[in-house]
């Protein structure tokens, strides 16, 4: 019988030298992944829970409408009640329409049809600032829209 | 002056790991995946003139108020939000079994009338739960119409999506369309009083 050569073998270290490819995959993942805020927020939209949902699919053909009370910081000039907000900037509920139809035309022609207003209202918000802004968007023919919520998942 | 063939030095690429980190790190933190999800909603079109008013039996409307305090009263009973999901669900498949429901899905009616001052969260609630019960019924019909071959709804709105070019979208479309007139989806929103106040 042949001898086993009893030689203590060195543990071999690990190749680190494909690490840098494995975080760059991850690092190219989250690049693509990212959106940047447009919308710089000027007061609370802490959307309710729901279970109900629908996704939104094409974004391009859709606008946002932000509604609830100023943040802290900008309460000394807005007040604290629920206000609206369009683009980045606190607005009476009348130019709502006059926003609506500018969102309207950068719409691409393909996806005219599918244009949605997507309603980001705070849940401390009282309906009637949101009835207000119906009312108009029923008069500027946005008739699809989206209350926006996080997803609730019950027990 | 000796002219060495010199080796071209290979660039030391042990730091790009880190740099890479680096930049990883920053998108990580800056990522917010956005979710744009929320509860589906038509508006009926703007009319100047009032609409007239449409008798209706009584029984196949199922009438639904919220005051300031966010307190439900259905069918002039004091309600929670909890029981609204089952309560719908009765009303629209009552088929002239109970004689304050519905005679059938089809004339089937919600009517919805909240105070200016009810809050947006109940609002939200009310309608997710209307809105479930309608797609409960929906997916039922679904998977009767289609013979199990669909057991949602939504799975079948996407088939018959144009966008999607699914090979069997026109029975999708055509079974969408049976699914929808057995059942439509009647939610009659008045206009908010302002009883409470803001």
């Amino acid at each position: 019988m042949g001898r086993i050569n009893k030689k203590k073998k060195a543990t071999p270290e690990i190749s680190t030298a494909s690490l840098p490819d494995i975080i760059f995959i991850l690092l190219f993942f989250f690049m693509v992944t990212t959106v940047m805020r447009k919308n710089d927020l000027l007061l609370e939209a802490n959307t309710p829970q729901a279970t109900e949902l629908t996704k939104i699919k094409y974004k391009q053909a859709t606008a946002y409408i932000f509604i609830g009370s100023p943040k802290k910081e900008h309460q000394d000039k807005y007040g604290s009640k629920p206000r609206i907000q369009l683009d980045d900037a606190i607005r009476p509920k009348e130019s709502v329409q006059k926003f609506i139809k500018e969102k309207y035309a950068l719409v691409p022609t393909n996806l005219k049809g599918q244009f949605i207003v997507s309603l980001r209202v705070d849940k401390d918000a009282t309906m009637g600032i949101v009835s207000d802004v119906k009312q108009e968007l029923r008069q500027a023919d946005a008739l699809k829209i989206n209350y926006s919520t996080k997803i609730r998942i019950d027990q | 002056m000796a002219r060495g063939k010199r080796e071209s030095k290979e660039i030391n690429a042990s730091s790009m790991a880190d740099i890479a980190f680096l930049l990883l790190i920053f998108f990580l933190v800056t990522t917010t995946i956005d979710q744009d999800k929320g509860i589906l909603h038509g508006l009926p079109p703007w009319t100047d003139v009032p609409p007239p008013d449409v008798k209706l039996k009584e029984r196949n409307v199922l009438e639904i108020l919220v005051n300031s305090a966010n307190q439900l009263l259905v069918e002039g009973e004091y309600m929670d939000v909890s029981g609204l999901k089952d309560l719908t669900m009765k009303h629209i498949s009552n088929n002239k079994r109970l004689p304050n429901f519905s005679d059938s899905p089809k004339d089937a009616i919600i009517s919805l009338k909240n105070d200016r001052g009810t809050s947006y969260d109940i609002y939200i609630q009310i309608q997710n739960e209307l809105k479930s019960a309608y797609s409960e019924l929906r997916n039922d019909e679904t998977d009767k119409v289609s013979k199990g071959e669909f057991l949602t709804y939504s799975e079948l709105k996407d088939c018959a999506d144009v966008m999607n070019e699914h090979k069997r979208q026109k029975k999708c479309k055509e079974w969408k369309g049976i699914v929808k007139t057995a059942i439509p989806m009647k939610i009659s929103e008045a206009e908010p009083e302002n009883i409470g106040g803001q």
